[in-house]
């Protein structure tokens, strides 16, 4: 994995969450995929070794991937096993986000929903139709 | 492997100061420190330019017999057991220290003379990876080569402590990088501490558990990064009327208070917070402290100042 850490960001261990959940969700890394170890992943990125371990514990609360004995860390499979509120939390910030810059453009909600669908067809995977 | 103590328990402190005070002349180099630097911990002391870091360190060292107060370094005294205690040290400079005549092999040779733990194939391995030439001599180097000679010389005797003086200052990010991944390295071996001082603050925030900042010979504050961003906290507000005193503080627990274009910044510890009551201020923002503002409120480049008094700053100093 090449994560980027800024010196100038959020918290540290919250970079790295950030990276790797987002490998996660969006499929990049998919179930049953190896997370580097802790110790080597330190070392790349320059960061101390407990900041990359409180990294993988608050993934591991999550339930984006699984510690197996004496072996390292592992994606866990995603969709089917989060229940309906993880998934919901998951998105909502980016929702509240949209809202927020919406708002300040002067948008009201029938038109962000009406880009939204847009949007929403555009990004259907290839080979689904309308 | 961690260190043990003559019972064969785990040493839980790998170097601790007590009330120790240290006078140059007249100044007060260090005044009234205490410090407990756990075992296998990475501890950065912050601070500027002439706060009193490396004469923090040099007591670590046994280089300075402190006024009063009481040291101890991996369980011993610094300066009564200086030998055995210095054996399982490793210590890097601020500033060149090394012969400029003396060839890369001579010094390490000379190193592993001193140091009976001094591991042969561990000095090679870092040779290999900093692409030192062992015939060169040291004024021949790059201030970064030097400074990679140093940390050889520092670290191949696998210390239990290893101390670093500002290991990065005046280096390029290649040599900068080197070190730090030195620095984590050195610390994956369960049980190995590191105590380094720096004035760089990305530096300090990547790789230390626990951070220092000593300013004008006193630790001012002590905080655990991991737990940095629960504890402090950064907010920007904006007055609501132009009627309003924006000098002074409306939060009467923020470390620091400063303006820039209408808004004003001030650092918070999280713990009980209160909202902010007064509807003549508007809150645009909640963000998290990074290192460097909370330096910044904590040295006191910017004055607070809040309606009744500065009592607050007294709870910063204490």
């Amino acid at each position: 994995m090449q994560l980027k850490i800024s010196d100038d960001g959020p918290p540290l261990y919250l970079q790295i969450v950030e990276q790797v959940r987002h490998r996660i969700l969006s499929g990049q890394l998919a179930d049953g995929d190896e997370l580097p170890a802790i110790r080597s992943l330190a070392e790349r990125v320059r960061v101390n070794p407990n900041t990359v371990a409180r990294a993988y514990r608050e993934l591991e609360m999550a339930g984006l991937v699984e510690k197996r004995r004496t072996r390292g860390t592992f994606v866990r499979a995603q969709g089917q096993t989060m229940t309906a509120a993880q998934r919901r939390d998951a998105i909502i910030a980016s929702v509240d986000q949209c809202i927020g810059l919406a708002r300040g453009l002067g948008f009201s909600d029938q038109e962000v929903v009406a880009v939204f669908h847009e949007r929403w067809r555009d990004h259907q995977p290839e080979g689904v139709t309308k | 492997m961690t260190q043990t103590n003559s019972n064969g328990q785990a040493r839980p402190v790998a170097a601790s100061l007590d009330h120790v005070i240290y006078q140059f002349g007249s100044q007060r180099a260090l005044d009234d420190v205490s410090l407990h630097i756990p075992t296998g911990s990475v501890f950065g002391i912050l601070g500027l330019n002439g706060a009193g870091k490396t004469t923090l360190l040099h007591h670590l060292l046994g280089l300075h017999q402190p006024r009063s107060g009481r040291i101890e370094v991996l369980g011993g005294n610094p300066i009564v057991n200086r030998e055995s205690v210095m054996r399982q040290v490793g210590y890097l400079s601020e500033e060149d220290s090394l012969p400029a005549w003396m060839s890369v092999q001579d010094v390490l040779r000379f190193h592993q003379a001193i140091y009976p733990t001094w591991d042969r194939s561990y000095a090679d391995e870092l040779l290999d990876w900093f692409e030192l030439d062992l015939r060169a001599r040291l004024k021949t180097l790059s201030k970064g080569g030097r400074a990679r000679v140093g940390l050889i010389a520092a670290i191949a005797h696998r210390p239990e402590l290893l101390i670093l003086d500002e290991p990065s200052s005046g280096l390029d990010p290649i040599a900068r990088g080197e070190i730090l991944e030195a620095i984590i390295r050195a610390v994956s071996i369960a049980g190995r501490t590191v105590i380094f001082s720096s004035h760089l603050l990305d530096e300090v925030q990547r790789v230390c558990d626990r951070v220092a900042v000593i300013h004008q010979g006193r630790v001012i504050e002590q905080f655990e990064m991991a737990t940095l961003h629960e504890s402090f906290q950064e907010w920007i507000v904006r007055p609501q009327s132009k009627h309003i005193n924006s000098s002074v503080c409306p939060f009467d627990d923020a470390l620091d208070w400063r303006g820039i274009d209408g808004e004003w910044s001030a650092v918070r510890r999280r713990a009980g917070q209160d909202d902010l009551s007064q509807n003549d201020w508007q809150v645009v923002d909640t963000r998290s402290i990074t290192l460097e503002r909370l330096f910044e409120a904590l040295v006191g480049r910017s004055k607070v100042s809040t309606a009744p008094s500065e009592t607050h700053l007294d709870t910063v100093v204490s």
